[in-house]
């Protein structure tokens, strides 16, 4: 008889923390092969279209960091909770909070001087985000209501807000469709390259990713996180204030989902539309996971996610193979990246009897 | 007993290893009908991870299990319970909302078809209760039961279940004298039937009194078996440490000073809402150990938890250093310039999943020395560091080795060093050598009494009564959350303190 034991394993090297999320990767594009032959395409033709769709030219791989942008923001965002152990799993309202800001000024702050717009909406919206955040953290702190279950909630609460604010005040006057007016010129995130979409917005989340992995590495609140979503009683007997850095945990990363929100807004839609984000806020949640909570790694797995969506259209155009290919290559690489993360903490060991 | 008979229990080789950590090497064990064994060693000598073993909860690495003669492969606590192999932990195995008797049944066949029969559970387990004397009543719920009598309930478990090799981890660790000596009368009419029964144990008076045979284990290596008649407590103990012990702490002669630590009337509950502490007034003065004795369960965890920081107290004063302490917050008990030794200091003290610098600086991470506006002071935080972990001898790959992989001993000079770096004016240690093995209680011994000689005042809470005689100025013995009594350490009696931890006041 053969038996399995799971059982501990000695911590591993420091190097293994960039080797595993690499090898998990390339374990998921070999896995991938299953789906994407299944769907009847060339697998090589594939796989090369898909990377050449993203990275190939100057106008796609532009348009590869726009479709990280908002990833990074909402991995962030969620790696930033997740690691004081507030379960945000509402990054999607959050951004949604955001962008409604980000509307209601971009259509009606046309009174003040032009320079002060983006700015005032750049910081309104994450408060919203951040703000919308802070419901469930006082829940969680106050009430000891579970914050799994309350940040998903309000995703779908913000969702409907949004479209009874759509189909009314919002509303562009004389439309029919739920859509609101246009936000005015200085409201729009500056183009930074010629001839494609890359925007501001994608440097606000480069410099956000420092300003997050300087806050994790090297400020007391970084530190009081960290105490906090390892063991909260023994932060609590420490003497930190744990509902204090709850609460501005839940600030920080509703606010930095808020910030996508407001990118999508000013720099791709100008107007709100009820998908202004195809589940960015869920996507989150995943790259998070898949870079370990760490900045950069949440970096590179947005950039991962983007490849993968920008390229699946090119893929799809030139080999049909069908763009939902691309979520199934998303989720097997959360999949594979969490198998992985079990064995680097467990190994099987096989038993003769 | 008869040693001509067959062993009912025959380990032979076993090896076990968690890690890089050796729990048993190479041991050999024997138990024969109708004995009284003693495992005896230190904490961690590997005594309950070999009856884990015996009892399935472990599997071994190497080596072979033979019961009533027979090889077996245990893979789970119930191979060997239907093999007749009972276990009963330090933590009982009960459900507390339940009554006795349906605690005896549970996961046994006593049914009719699909529904139980607590009728014929009834009559044979009230037929065990008279034929060992183990009065409790079947209709009790396990809640309302002491210690002791829920300890009763576990041996009744084991022996509805026909179990006739019966393993004890350290049964009198939670218990007064007065229920030792009746826990003792049980074991031998058990083995006058013919059951065995092992005695897991670190204490050498009631391995002399209660075993057949001895076997002493140190360092997950056999070292020697007597017979209990051929040997004495001397002996074992060296056998137990490997050298002699230290009979009592050298302590300079200190007048005790001002009051630093002061409680008038102070009322706590606990979880359950019922008094833990109940007027209760307490004075520790400058250059003095106060020891704490009495049974675990009697309010020490909710006092020290109210001194912490960590439980807000009904009503009550109390005073450190003349002044009067805010009730429920941690931050405000570590202003008052207190060390605190928490006795859970796996889950309440340490941070396990961070490395040992950030353990050292939970504390004051926040000062003014280690931090500027947020921003934390890299450098010095490591030179602070590096000093403690020099000063303290603590043994780890450095300041940034994640906590967990530091041995139990280190842990707490981890948390000893935190929590003494700032030079406290009180330190209150609860239970701060539990399941520390003996060299690591010497070294913590030896800085509470260095802490009182730089003039601190200390309560020692402890339930080993060896380590607050060893230490104490004074003694008091908390028992139901009051003082019954205080002696001073010097001439403190064993048997009056024993008297009063049982709450006999004499």
């Amino acid at each position: 008889m053969i038996r399995f034991r799971i059982i501990k394993r000695k911590p591993l090297p420091g190097w293994a923390k960039i080797v595993i999320p690499i090898a998990a990767i390339l374990v998921t594009l070999v896995l991938s092969a299953i789906p994407i032959l299944l769907a009847g395409g060339h697998l090589w033709k594939s796989y090369y279209y898909l990377f050449h769709g993203a990275l190939g030219t100057r106008y796609n791989l532009l348009e590869t960091f726009v479709k990280a942008s908002p990833l990074l923001l909402t991995g962030l965002a969620v790696a930033f909770a997740f690691r004081a152990k507030f379960w945000n799993i509402g990054a999607e309202g959050q951004l949604l909070a955001g962008a409604l800001a980000a509307t209601v000024l971009g259509v009606h702050l046309g009174s003040i001087p032009p320079v002060l717009v983006l700015p005032t909406i750049i910081i309104a919206g994450f408060l919203a985000g951040g703000l919308w955040a802070s419901i469930p953290a006082l829940l969680k702190t106050k009430l000891k209501v579970d914050d799994v279950v309350s940040t998903l909630l309000l995703n779908y609460v913000m969702i409907h807000i949004m479209g009874a604010l759509l189909f009314g005040p919002l509303q562009q006057p004389g439309s029919s469709w739920p859509r609101s007016s246009a936000i005015i010129e200085s409201a729009c995130y500056p183009i930074l390259m010629t001839r494609s979409r890359f925007h501001m917005g994608i440097i606000i989340s480069f410099v956000a990713m420092l300003i997050i992995w300087f806050i994790n590495k090297k400020t007391t609140f970084g530190y009081q996180a960290k105490a906090v979503g390892t063991n909260v009683r023994a932060a609590h007997f420490g003497g930190i204030n744990t509902t204090a850095v709850i609460l501005w945990t839940a600030l920080v990363s509703g606010g930095l989902a808020g910030l996508a929100g407001v990118g999508e807004l000013c720099a791709l839609q100008y107007r709100l539309i009820m998908d202004i984000s195809p589940g960015y806020g869920y996507s989150g949640i995943v790259i998070a996971m898949l870079g370990n909570l760490h900045p950069v790694g949440v970096l590179f797995s947005s950039l991962f996610f983007s490849v993968i969506i920008v390229g699946a259209q090119t893929m799809s155009r030139m080999t049909g193979v069908p763009t939902y290919i691309a979520e199934v290559i998303q989720g097997m690489a959360l999949m594979v990246m969490l198998i992985f993360l079990l064995f680097t903490e467990f190994k099987i060991k096989v038993q003769r009897k | 007993m008869d040693n001509s008979n067959q062993p009912v229990v025959r380990m032979s080789a076993i090896t076990k290893r968690f890690l890089e950590v050796t729990a048993n090497q190479d041991v050999s064990f024997d138990l024969y009908p109708g004995e009284i064994c003693a495992l005896l060693g230190e904490n961690g000598a590997g005594k309950t991870t070999l009856m884990n073993i015996l009892f399935g909860y472990y599997t071994c690495d190497a080596g072979e299990i033979f019961i009533k003669g027979e090889k077996v492969d245990l893979s789970a606590p119930k191979d060997a319970i239907s093999r007749g192999v009972g276990m009963i932990h330090q933590h009982f195995a009960l459900v507390p909302s339940q009554t006795v008797l349906e605690n005896i049944m549970v996961g046994t066949a006593s049914r009719k078809g699909i529904f139980l029969d607590p009728a014929s559970a009834r009559q044979a387990l009230v037929e065990l209760q008279e034929r060992f004397g183990l009065q409790i009543d079947p209709d009790a719920r396990v809640w309302t039961l002491s210690v002791g009598e829920q300890q009763k309930v576990e041996i009744l478990k084991a022996l509805y279940r026909d179990v006739d090799i019966l393993i004890m981890d350290e049964p009198t660790a939670v218990l007064a004298p007065a229920e030792t000596a009746d826990l003792f009368k049980t074991l031998r009419s058990l083995v006058k039937e013919g059951r065995s029964v092992v005695f897991i144990s670190h204490k050498l008076n009631e391995v002399m009194g209660i075993s057949d045979r001895i076997v002493v284990l140190r360092g997950g290596e056999v070292v020697a078996e007597r017979k209990t008649s051929g040997t004495n407590a001397r002996e074992l103990a060296n056998l137990m440490v490997g050298r002699e012990l230290l009979e009592s702490i050298a302590k300079a002669q200190l007048a005790p000073g001002d009051p630093v630590l002061n409680i008038k009337k102070l009322n706590v509950l606990n979880d359950k809402r019922l008094a833990a502490i109940t007027d209760l007034n307490l004075t520790v003065y400058q250059n003095e150990i106060l020891g704490m004795a009495g049974i675990s369960g009697n309010g020490q965890t909710e006092l020290a938890e109210v001194l912490f920081g960590i439980r807000s107290p009904v009503k009550g004063v109390i005073q450190i250093n003349d002044r009067p302490l805010k009730f429920g917050s941690p931050a405000a008990s570590i202003q008052s310039h207190m060390g605190r030794i928490p006795e859970d200091r796996i889950g309440t003290g340490l941070l396990l999943d961070l490395s040992v610098e950030e353990n050292l600086i939970l504390e004051n991470h926040s000062s003014a020395a280690f931090q500027f506006y947020g921003l934390m002071k890299s450098q010095k935080i490591h030179d602070f560091s590096d000093d403690l972990i020099n000063a303290y001898k603590i043994k780890t790959a450095g300041r940034d080795a994640i906590t967990k992989s530091l041995s139990g001993g280190n842990l707490q000079k981890v948390m000893l060093a935190r929590e003494l770096a700032g030079e406290p004016s009180l330190i209150i240690a609860s239970q701060p050598t539990r399941g520390l093995d003996v060299g690591a209680m010497e070294y913590i011994h030896q800085r509470l009494v260095k802490e009182r000689e730089r003039g601190a005042g200390i309560l020692l809470i402890s339930d080993d009564l060896d380590e607050v005689f060893a230490l104490s100025d004074r003694i008091v013995v908390l028992y139901e959350g009051k003082i019954m009594g205080e002696a001073p350490g010097a001439t403190a009696s064993r048997e009056q303190i024993g008297l009063w931890m049982s709450g006999v006041r004499a």
